[in-house]
């Protein structure tokens, strides 16, 4: 009996020592993917399960609950004539796009937005895979363009529908008494930036660059400011988090990411314009995309004038010729 | 064991009599479980396929990769090591003593290893982060965890760390008590049972535990990035510096990877092998 197992307890050994592998290494990793942009992304998954489910009630009256909240996963759920239109966008877009979310909706009956937010890199990355996406909003040029090197989004197709500035922020009670741009570079201040994949990373190290040859700043300026980085982190919402949570003394985030909740929890530092590389964000509907006229129709909306006010509530910079106020009627025209 | 041994000389012949039918069996069992094995191994042999051997050596040499690797093994032995002796009084009271509160206090052992990771990483956070519960205290001390490499030890610890405790609590629940108790009226003091009769019987299931403890603890990622943050030979252990390749640069991300898979292969496979031994020694005699 013994001699006759023995090789299948071998096989089951190895079969046990793969799963072990399996749970302690690779989908750690894997689940941690959405673990930590959900962290970030939860109220939004919350707010955008409220409004999947207003929008399924008046669709479907006999979809549950439970169903409303799986379609807010970003699970498409093929369910009857509502149409869920998926749009993956960027982390700092969460509140705007939340908001636009809705709006599109009471404009469109019988169709659903659902979100996925979380920083543009990963999100092109998940597209580059085939998730499954109608929309892309990103917050740079640079990874628009890793979907259409990908083949998801047909060259030409991109339009930039906002633009957005730099922001040095710190806890309330400015624990190392942060009072100008230099003072990043203070020694033992603690630093949180977001990775170079990350749009807003490779912004900030644009900015200390760009600082490095201002003599106000001196040229080692940069090579100091990184000594004081502490982490890289994976997207925007994690470095407003940790500033906000006061563990952080300092952090560079969109303007735009300090409104609602954050605002009573930090301090601003502006940088002046010379040195604040602004972000443009291109929105594309992606080629295979499931709901390809509803995904058309939300790009326009975002690009109306409708659109561009709440992206402009929001502290973003609408996108016309001349960046700035009161350039809602070109933009309308330039729409059809 | 003597319930195996008397029926031994009844079966043998049953068995060489009848050889066909387990074979039979066998194979069948075989073929039934065929399809999960598949499913769990196809993937991380797609894993290994996807990297050329030239590709995986060229980025060993890569500054993040080398740093990545010898991070994740110094905060994971640091962290395996902490359990062992922090772990072994825990298991030890489980097995041993019936309290008020017994299936409360093991429930909460549970809980790490249910949690989603990330929920320990806020947790930690929120604990001994500088504004944290604990972490104020410690900060007027001068002491700040976060985004440290003692952040990362703290986070593998937590998850990590039940595994351990578990094993070894069954462990020193399986020795049979009139053994000890036996060595006792023998007149043996309590260090002297411990060292010559618990020990050597408990060990192996303390070795298990040890070995998925730090399994567990090298997968670590979402309470680390939360609490200990992503600095490159800092806090950026293996996961994290896939998570990040994956974005940035796949075959980074791939190198460790693979990398990963092997060495906790073949950790596993030879603390099973070196787990077997004495048992089979048992067995064939």
């Amino acid at each position: 009996m013994a001699t006759l197992y023995r090789p299948s307890s071998l096989i089951l050994s190895i079969v046990l020592a793969t799963l072990l592998v399996a749970c302690g290494g690779n989908p750690s990793t894997a689940t941690s993917t959405t673990a930590v942009p959900a962290m970030t992304a939860a109220p939004a998954t919350a707010a955008s399960a409220a409004t999947a489910s207003t929008g399924v009630t008046t669709a479907a009256p006999a979809m549950t609950a439970a169903a409303a909240a799986t379609a807010s996963t970003g699970v498409t759920t093929t369910s009857g004539d509502a149409a869920a239109l998926s749009v993956f966008a960027a982390a700092s877009l969460t509140n705007v796009f939340k908001e636009i979310g809705k709006n599109f909706e009471a404009a469109n009956a019988g169709s659903t937005v659902t979100f996925n937010f979380a920083g543009s890199q990963q999100l092109a990355q998940q597209i580059g895979q085939s998730a499954p996406a109608d929309v892309f909003a990103a917050a740079s040029k640079a990874t628009m363009n890793t979907v259409v090197k990908s083949g998801q989004v047909i060259s030409g197709t991109q339009r930039t529908f906002a633009r957005n500035r730099l922001v040095v922020i710190f806890p309330k009670d400015n624990p190392a008494g942060l009072k100008q741009l230099q003072d990043l570079a203070k020694p033992g201040l603690k630093l949180d930036l977001e990775a170079k994949a990350v749009p807003a990373g490779q912004y900030s190290l644009d900015v200390l660059s760009k600082a490095s040859s201002d003599p106000a700043f001196g040229s080692d300026f940069q090579a100091r400011v990184v000594k004081n980085v502490v982490s890289y982190e994976d997207n925007v919402r994690a470095v407003l988090t940790k500033v906000t949570l006061g563990e952080a003394d300092a952090g560079i985030v969109y303007t735009t990411d300090i409104n609602g909740d954050a605002a009573s929890k930090v301090g601003k530092l502006d940088i002046p314009d010379k040195l604040n590389t602004i972000a443009s964000y291109p929105i594309a509907t992606i080629k295979d995309a499931k709901h390809a006229d509803l995904a058309q129709k939300f790009v326009s909306y975002v690009l109306s004038a409708e659109g561009q006010m709440v992206l402009a509530k929001y502290g973003f910079i609408p996108t016309t010729g001349n960046a700035g106020t009161g350039a809602l009627v070109p933009l309308m025209l330039e729409v059809k | 064991m003597a319930q195996r041994v008397v029926p031994q000389p009844r079966t043998s012949p049953v068995v060489t009599a009848d050889a066909g039918r387990p074979q039979r069996q066998h194979l069948w069992l075989l073929l039934a479980s065929l399809p999960l094995l598949l499913f769990l191994v196809v993937p991380l042999l797609a894993l290994v396929l996807r990297i050329s051997p030239a590709v995986l050596l060229a980025n060993l040499v890569d500054r993040t990769v080398a740093q990545a690797i010898g991070l994740s093994i110094t905060t994971t032995l640091t962290s395996t090591l902490l359990t062992l002796i922090t772990g072994t009084p825990v298991a030890y009271l489980l097995a041993r003593r019936r309290f008020r509160g017994h299936m409360l206090f093991d429930t909460l052992l549970d809980l790490p290893m249910v949690l989603p990771p990330s929920v320990a990483g806020i947790a930690l956070l929120i604990a001994f982060g500088r504004q944290g519960l604990v972490g104020r205290y410690l900060k007027d001390a001068g002491i700040e965890i976060a985004f440290t490499g003692v952040a990362v030890v703290l986070a593998q610890t937590f998850v990590a760390a039940p595994f351990y405790v578990k094993a070894a609590a069954t462990g020193f629940g399986n020795i049979e008590r009139e053994l000890e108790q036996a060595a006792a009226i023998d007149g043996a003091g309590p260090l002297r049972i411990f060292r010559s009769i618990t020990l050597p019987l408990v060990w192996p299931a303390l070795l298990g535990g040890l070995v998925m403890t730090w399994a567990r603890a090298l997968g670590e990622f979402g309470a680390t990035i939360i609490f200990a943050g992503n600095f490159p030979g800092r806090t950026q252990t293996m996961p994290l510096a896939i998570y990040i390749g994956f974005e940035l640069d796949l075959d980074v991300a791939l190198t460790l990877a693979v990398l990963l898979l092997a060495s906790s292969f073949v950790v596993l496979f030879v603390v099973k092998y070196i787990l077997s031994q004495p048992a089979r020694a048992a067995w064939d005699r």
